[in-house]
């Protein structure tokens, strides 16, 4: 019989879901509750329906991806009437989720660059391309998987795995590649798709995208392409890093200057 | 948590005793969000971090107190207002609630 613990640890490091539950005030301080997706939860927090109310919150805010102290009444209460000259139990509620997934379309010299500050972030990182040549675990070993295939495959495959917190960049530049990866991915939950190549290639792209029934304005309003924030970035490296900034001010919503919504050259 | 189990891991196959510290809330400017964590060992070696280094000194502390003391849980304060935080340097003038016990679960 395993522990907390060494089930916690487990779960963790095969990137499979897991919610911590602990008592950090109250009676029974360090006391613990286990949450796995499917399953009931292990340990105790001192009280069987305690356990019930916070095992039910504890799975919400798993699958939410949140984490964060609860408060409740000794046997789980929770409306303020009933909390009313009774003692509160505060729960401190970890989830564990696995990674986001960043999937690279084109293995470029780009791709390097981007999987290597991906990984920095915490991305679990997948690289594709259709030529074996190029698509090498030997050109890539920061990548957490490199797949010889066309976009459309592992779409097909794999594509339901892709949710908000995950990313698809395409930076082939290669229309043939381009065109599948990114209507692969927009029929996805993907939340972030970046596509790269100069304002020519882009305009060049989205005719051929338009062509493949990519003509939703509210689709098309999901692809930053060109991709990237206008921070006049060169190298790869710094190629790399504009993209994953632009992901983070995505998320967060801040007001940055993305290189789709200007004009002009991007290396001036 | 997942950036310290290598480390939890190695001490405790060494035998060694270990305490976990991690961040359960922040008020106004913190430099980490809850669920950061750090472990501690009963030789004081150190894993992780909650801070921007501000308070991972006074947590070495207060984990080898509970390893050498009672053994019992508990949920520490850093803040701007409290004295004893004040002396080991939160610059950033924000709050941070630790819960630190040992890892015997």
């Amino acid at each position: 019989m395993s522990s907390i613990y060494e089930t916690l640890r487990d779960r963790i490091r095969r990137d499979e879901p897991v919610g911590l539950v602990t008592v950090i005030e109250g009676p029974n301080i360090g006391a613990k509750l286990l949450i796995i997706p499917g399953g009931p939860p292990t340990g105790s927090l001192g009280d069987s329906e305690l356990d019930r109310i916070v095992g039910r919150d504890a799975l919400a805010e798993l699958e939410a991806a949140t984490t964060g102290v609860r408060h409740y009444g000794p046997q789980g209460q929770t409306t303020p009437e009933d909390l009313i000259d009774t003692d509160t139990v505060s729960v401190f509620v970890e989830s564990f989720s696995p990674p986001p997934q960043m999937w690279i379309f084109g293995a470029v010299d780009f791709t390097a660059a981007l999987a290597k500050v991906a990984k920095v972030l915490g991305y679990r990182v997948t690289v594709c391309d259709a030529r074996e040549v190029f698509a090498t675990r030997r050109r890539f070993p920061m990548a957490d998987e490199v797949l010889v295939s066309w976009p459309g495959p592992v779409f097909g495959a794999r594509g339901s795995e892709l949710g908000p917190r995950d990313a698809v960049c395409v930076l082939t530049h290669d229309s043939k590649f381009d065109v599948p990866a990114v209507m692969g991915a927009i029929a996805t939950r993907v939340g972030y798709i970046g596509v790269m190549g100069s304002r020519k290639t882009h305009d060049k792209r989205m005719q051929r995208l338009a062509e493949a029934g990519l003509t939703e304005p509210h689709q098309i309003e999901r692809l930053m392409s060109p991709v990237g924030l206008d921070i006049g970035a060169r190298t790869p490296e710094e190629t790399a890093i504009s993209i994953c900034a632009e992901i983070i001010a995505r998320r967060t919503g801040r007001i940055t200057p993305s290189l789709r919504d200007g004009s002009g050259a991007i290396h001036s | 948590m997942r950036e310290i189990l290598d480390d939890i891991e190695r001490w405790r196959l060494n035998g060694r005793r270990v305490v976990v510290a991690r961040v359960v809330n922040i008020e106004g400017s913190g430099p980490r969000d809850p669920g950061a964590s750090m472990a501690v060992n009963e030789d004081g070696e150190v894993a992780g971090s909650v801070s921007g280094g501000c308070v991972e000194g006074a947590v070495v502390g207060e984990a080898l107190g509970i390893l050498h003391g009672d053994q019992q849980p508990k949920l520490v304060t850093f803040g701007y207002s409290d004295d004893e935080a004040y002396a080991v340097g939160l610059t950033c003038g924000g709050t941070i609630h630790l819960f630190i016990e040992p890892l015997t679960w």
